[in-house]
């Protein structure tokens, strides 16, 4: 196995290098799996802490340093992947954060270092590790927790995310001494998370419910099963191009298998047989306002000179749609879908090689969409 | 004030936020101890913030002690995190916390938690492995809990289990067994007869 560790010189201090990612697809979010036209991509988060350690929020620095230290050679020296890849956050450049929030491999609170209400910055000791080439696992090093494991697929596929997961914190657990109560399980920093410290998300797309104004009742029926609903972009996020984060609330209680049975047999399902049923009204009763929609959408992404990430967010879900749904036999949903990530602004000025203002990404954003739809029909 | 239930005086306070409406709770001694064995409704994690401070000034199920503890600050010997500080940032300061304020913490976690009071699922493996050969730092009973935690444990699965029945959720009653089986089969390894 080898390391790659842009955020270490010798002395673990040294100069950043660019972090290449942004030239790749993203695994998870190929758009593939099942019920992926519906379900874009599932994750499954564990969250753990060390023994005889302080929660990040109350550590001294030097204790952060040394969580760091101690995880990031166990994570390294664990054989979890082919290829581990460690970044230094408080060394990475902010572009190269803004990178990792964008493919959803760290939290925006990592990215920017916040440890508690009104404490911590960009200067806090903190890291990830991400396993290459596929990105489907990353895991946090000082962001709430000690450590957060995340582990991602396309599609609907929390069973196999839990297993790598559960492999995973296995392989961390034989190198580190766990904080664990017999009576509270994994000992977390906000105590929503002790128990199982596991958290179950997918991401769904359900325009047609938007559509259909059916939203809030998804929301309603998610807070009386006890599940969370986010944005694109986790906690405080909003609902950009009608893609919502679906999630367990509680992890107290509940052994991880019967946590991912309800939400493989009971809740998932359900929402999505209740997206598929507002799709197929849709076309049944105005398949041509469905497809005049996505195809001015198409028109506005292939012709627009400027262009907001929300804009494009939004016309890019109305062209998923259609695609998904047939309606536009010329477009390839992947790579729709693959779209979504690069008009994000990091991703944008990376792949134009300079910094650009938001007004620059606006036509930036504009030209690159031209350029990746010229050729659709 | 008097308890909601009857005329006697009531002892806890409880105030929970739900769907944005504050809903006040006052039970006297006895009603406390009903309202115990059947948990308060469900609470939305992002919402345990303002239950917190809701709570602020009020007493907490399960903190009434001696007159002089009450008095003395509630602190984590291990790094000096005290409940009012949990009360202002949500986040404890270390493992030790939840030793330390577990009295307070209880009910707090068991609102967030819908009603669950104990751990179900994941043990450390290594931790516990080790622990059995006499090898680990921990004893097995610091991992998989004393015999009264134990049975805790089993009678909240318990009530889940009736609740399921109640709900004529039978697949999940059936799950619920199964788990609870599992967790007799862990006890029977630990005590051979
Ligand atoms: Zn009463
Ligand atoms: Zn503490």
């Amino acid at each position: 196995m080898s390391t790659d560790a842009p955020g270490r010189g010798p002395d673990g201090q040294g100069q950043v290098r660019q972090i290449d990612l942004h030239r790749s697809r993203v695994e998870w979010l190929r758009g593939e799996g099942r019920l992926s036209d519906v379900v874009l991509s599932s994750r499954v988060r564990l969250a753990r802490n060390l023994a005889g350690f302080p929660f990040p929020n109350r550590a001294s620095r030097s204790d952060r340093v040394c969580v760091l230290d101690l995880c990031r050679d166990r994570i390294l020296n664990a054989g979890l992947a082919e290829r581990m890849l460690w970044i230094d956050l408080h060394h990475a450049a902010p572009i190269d954060r803004s990178l990792l929030v964008e493919r959803h491999l760290i939290s925006k609170q990592h990215a920017k270092g916040k440890l508690g209400v009104a404490s911590g910055g960009p200067e806090e000791p903190r890291g990830v590790a991400v396993a290459m080439p596929h990105e489907q696992l990353s895991i946090m090093v000082n962001e709430e927790d000690h450590l957060r494991i995340q582990v991602m697929r396309t599609g609907f596929d929390l069973a196999d995310a839990l297993r790598e997961a559960d492999e995973v914190d296995d392989k961390i657990e034989r190198r580190l001494d766990y904080a664990f109560s017999p009576r509270f399980g994994y000992l977390t920093a906000c105590p929503t998370n002790v128990g199982t410290g596991a958290r179950f998300s997918v991401m769904l797309h359900l325009p047609a419910l938007k559509m259909a104004n059916e939203i809030d009742k998804v929301k309603r029926a998610a807070g009386d099963m006890a599940l969370a609903i986010r944005g694109f972009y986790g906690e405080g996020s909003e609902a950009v191009g009608d893609f919502y984060q679906l999630s367990n609330q509680t992890t107290l209680g509940k052994a991880e298998h019967f946590l991912l049975h309800d939400m493989e047999h009971e809740i998932i399902p359900r929402v999505v047989e209740y997206e598929r049923l507002a799709r197929r009204q849709l076309v049944e009763r105005r398949g041509d306002l469905v497809a005049d929609q996505a195809y001015r959408a198409l028109g506005v992404l292939r012709h627009a000179r400027l262009m907001s990430s929300e804009e494009a967010m939004e016309c890019l879900s109305r062209v998923r749609l259609g695609a998904v749904l047939g309606l536009m036999p010329g477009i390839d949903h992947q790579h729709v879908t693959h779209l979504m990530l690069v008009i994000q602004p990091a991703h944008l000025q990376r792949l134009a090689g300079r910094e650009m203002n938001q007004a620059e990404r606006r036509a930036g954003r504009a030209d690159l969409l031209r350029r990746e739809l010229a050729s659709v029909t | 004030m008097k308890c909601d239930h009857c005329n006697n005086p009531a002892i806890t306070h409880e105030v929970t936020i739900q769907g944005g409406k504050k809903i006040e709770r006052h039970l006297c001694k006895e009603c406390s101890k009903k309202h115990n064995i059947d948990p308060a409704p469900t609470n939305a994690v992002n919402q345990i913030l303002s239950n917190i401070q809701a709570m602020q000034g009020l007493v907490v199920p399960g903190a009434r002690k001696g007159a002089a503890e009450q008095a003395r600050p509630l602190k984590c010997e291990a790094c000096g995190m005290t409940f009012a500080d949990f009360k202002q940032h949500a986040l404890l300061g270390c493992p030790e916390c939840y030793v330390q304020m577990e009295s307070q913490l209880g009910p707090i976690i068991e609102r967030a938690h819908e009603g669950a009071t104990h751990h179900v699922g994941k043990i450390p493996r290594r931790a516990l492995e080790a622990s059995r050969e006499g090898g680990g730092r921990r004893t097995v009973e610091a991992i998989l809990g004393s015999a009264r935690e134990r049975a805790e444990r089993v009678s909240m699965l318990r009530r889940q289990l009736e609740e399921a029945i109640r709900a004529e959720q039978y697949e999940r009653a059936a799950r619920i067994r199964d788990e609870m089986r599992s967790l007799g089969e862990a006890e029977a390894e630990e005590n051979p007869a």
